[in-house]
């Protein structure tokens, strides 16, 4: 018996790691019925040798799938290993889990293996006894499988924290060559259906408190990177549109790990595109928490990121008309916009500001990073650079001066200059 | 210079700016009596814990900066670090002495380190959440071991009474020889014989116990994705001086 739930855990943990989230911040779910858990910031228990957190127990019901995504390792063609959880396992293990401090909860997904609902109503089934007869107030993420009926993702935004539905490709035509099964219709229903319903029980716990929690984390997605064709702006432009428009909490981008030899994607021995999806990270923090807007970022004239220099940087080489800012008078929205600010730096920068003059030194102890910031801005000192550069030459200077941790793998560009 | 020498507890450092204003010391130097030499140049003087005047000084200090701020004091004294009790007196002598609260001017070293060390000290009490792995034993005891760096479990005891509120659980400190119990009611502080925890046998844990350090480790193993090893990261993250206690990273 023991052996087969380890031999289980192995098959159905190795098939759900590609799904990047671990998040489990962000909900408002509190132990109040002296049952077990407790919800606050999120906490990663571990790191695996990836360097990838692991806060959650992240599993599929089954790899049994009735669909043929080129991309995805569980897809009916593939020959491997099938294996199915009971419900009851998986309440077993979150529950066991949870009690020695492994995890925050459960990240549950399935493969699918009759019908979206049928698929669906199991998933939820596994939440709803975790919350009723655990009493367990952990957290828990769901995946939607696209296609499932508005009545069962009703059920399941009532135990879940988060709800997820994974875009996978960022384009319409992407989509139909690399998984014809799917279409995006079916991700966006669903999407669309949970976005009004949590805008709606938002509204009426105002009213009533004791309306329950409904996806108190919200929705979340991901899209695969380097599997297609697509560039960095149709990726961001699509992200930028999900945020807008389903109040996504996050999105996620993953870099393709090549699992197949099939010739519309890229084969196995490829490296992962591992820097290209640290950019777009940047790119999607930039959008969210600096202020900038994607077009700023990415547009018809740059439609691809600067892989040797962060996205931020890249903005401002085009835009060098914005600079110096003057770091004791500036807004903060202009602080945030310098490279090598971060917005720590830049709020300790505006409360700083209003005892002293800041100077060279006093920004250095703060936590800014010169070597970037330098070009950018004037403080409280006489020395500034006064050589009147261009974009290209403060671009070289930087990347001399710096020892990025990407520059092994870029060392082949950089030869060119 | 007059140099106080206090007891080491909290109540102690507060006493000691409590002396610091009342016989308007200027030049003054703070050390706890563990780390006291004697030396021929200062005056040495030995500061009496007084909890009501450890009180003044701390409601005196309400009145004068965030509720923020002054837990950051806290956790700087929790730090332990040598020399901790003058970057926290001087804090304290810039709130009385500022027309305004201190707290934000960054510019200022001692300031600035307080929030430094406030972050370092954050940031263990986030990993012993992170870190800290139970063992159930045959009496239904969720039971760790940990070696923080800084001592942080006055500051963790909240974080798992309200998670873990239906388990009893211990979670001791082999580097300061104290643990916090729960006991289903409230958390308290223990002191066990420490040669006990090294002598704990598998024969004290349930039977359940190692099924699932098995399933766990399986599972850690499993969430890998070999081909984006990245072993600096891992380790950034995991620094090793914390395997010993994590079921995941030890051998069967």
């Amino acid at each position: 018996m023991s052996d087969r739930i380890v031999e289980k855990l192995s098959i159905l943990s190795d098939a759900a790691k590609y799904d990047v989230s671990c998040s489990s911040s962000g909900s408002s779910r509190k132990n109040h019925n002296k049952g077990l858990g407790d919800t606050g910031n999120g906490i990663c228990h571990t790191y695996t040798e990836d360097g990838r957190c692991v806060s959650l127990l992240k599993i599929l019901f089954t790899n049994v799938c009735i669909f043929d995504c080129a991309y995805c390792v569980t897809r009916k063609s593939n020959d491997i290993k099938r294996a199915s959880f009971t419900v009851q396992e998986v309440v077993d293990l979150t529950i066991n889990f949870y009690r020695r401090n492994y995890i925050e909860g459960l990240f549950l997904s399935s493969g699918i293996f009759k019908d979206a609902d049928y698929t669906m109503e199991r998933l939820v089934l596994v939440a709803k006894k975790l919350r009723t007869e655990h009493k367990f107030n952990g957290y828990i993420h769901l995946k939607s499988i696209p296609g499932a009926s508005d009545e069962i993702m009703h059920e399941a935004g009532l135990y879940a924290d988060r709800l997820s539905i994974n875009i996978e490709i960022p384009t319409e035509s992407g989509l139909k060559l690399l998984a014809p099964d799917k279409n995006r219709r079916d991700m966006i229903v669903p999407m669309e259906y949970l976005r009004n319903e949590i805008i709606s029980k938002k509204e009426e716990k105002k009213l009533f408190k004791s309306t329950p929690l409904f996806v108190p984390a919200g929705q979340s997605s991901q899209m695969i990177i380097g599997a297609g064709k697509e560039t960095d702006r149709d990726i961001m432009y699509t992200a930028n549109s999900l945020y807008k428009n389903f109040n996504l909490k996050r999105v996620y981008y993953s870099g393709y790990v090549p699992i197949s030899n099939d010739s519309r994607l890229p084969g196995i021995g490829t490296a992962v595109p591992m820097v290209r999806e640290n950019r777009l990270y940047q790119t999607d923090w930039l959008m969210r928490f600096y202020g900038f807007d994607i077009h700023e970022l990415l547009n018809d004239n740059n439609p691809i990121l600067d892989l040797d220099i962060d996205p931020k940087l890249s903005w401002a080489l085009r835009n060098l008309n914005y600079f110096p800012v003057d770091i004791n008078k500036a807004d903060i929205r202009q602080i945030l916009r310098i490279p090598g600010i971060g917005r720590q730096s830049a709020h300790k920068i505006t409360q700083a500001r209003r005892f002293q003059k800041l100077s060279w030194e006093n920004l250095k102890k703060i936590g800014v990073v010169l070597s970037r910031a330098k070009y950018f801005i004037i403080c409280s000192s006489n020395q500034f650079e006064r050589r009147d550069l261009t974009d290209t030459m403060i671009r070289q200077l930087i990347l001399a001066d710096s020892q990025s941790k990407y520059l092994t793998s870029s060392t082949g560009q950089l030869a060119l200059f | 210079m007059i140099t106080l020498v206090y007891d080491g507890t909290w109540i102690g450092l507060l006493c000691c700016v409590y002396e610091i204003y009342s016989k308007k010391f200027k030049q003054v130097f703070v050390v706890n009596e563990k780390r006291f030499q004697p030396d021929a140049f200062s005056a040495a003087v030995p500061v009496v814990s007084d909890e009501l005047r450890a009180r003044r000084v701390w409601s005196g200090l309400a009145k004068r900066i965030s509720k923020k701020s002054m837990n950051h004091l806290h956790s700087c004294y929790l730090s332990e670090l040598p020399n901790i009790e003058n970057i926290i007196c001087g804090f304290i002598r810039l709130a009385f002495d500022m027309t305004e609260s201190p707290e934000y001017a960054y510019a200022n070293p001692t300031v600035l380190r307080v929030s430094q060390l406030d972050r370092m000290v954050h940031r263990e009490k986030h990993r012993m959440e992170a870190f800290i792995r139970f063992q159930l034993t045959k009496d239904d005891l969720y039971f760790s071991t940990v070696e923080p760096d800084f001592n942080v479990l006055p500051l963790i005891a909240k974080h798992f009474k309200n998670r873990y509120a239906d388990q009893r659980w211990l979670i001791f400190d082999l580097k300061r020889n104290y643990g916090i119990y729960y006991d289903l009611q409230a958390v308290s502080e223990v002191v066990i014989d420490s040669t006990g925890v090294e002598k704990i046998g598998p024969e004290l844990f349930s039977e359940d116990e190692f099924l699932y350090q098995k399933l766990w480790k399986e599972y850690f193993n499993h969430v890998n994705i070999s081909e984006r090893k990245n072993t600096k990261l891992h380790l950034m993250h995991v620094p090793k001086r914390y395997w010993k206690h994590l079921t995941e990273k030890l051998s069967i």
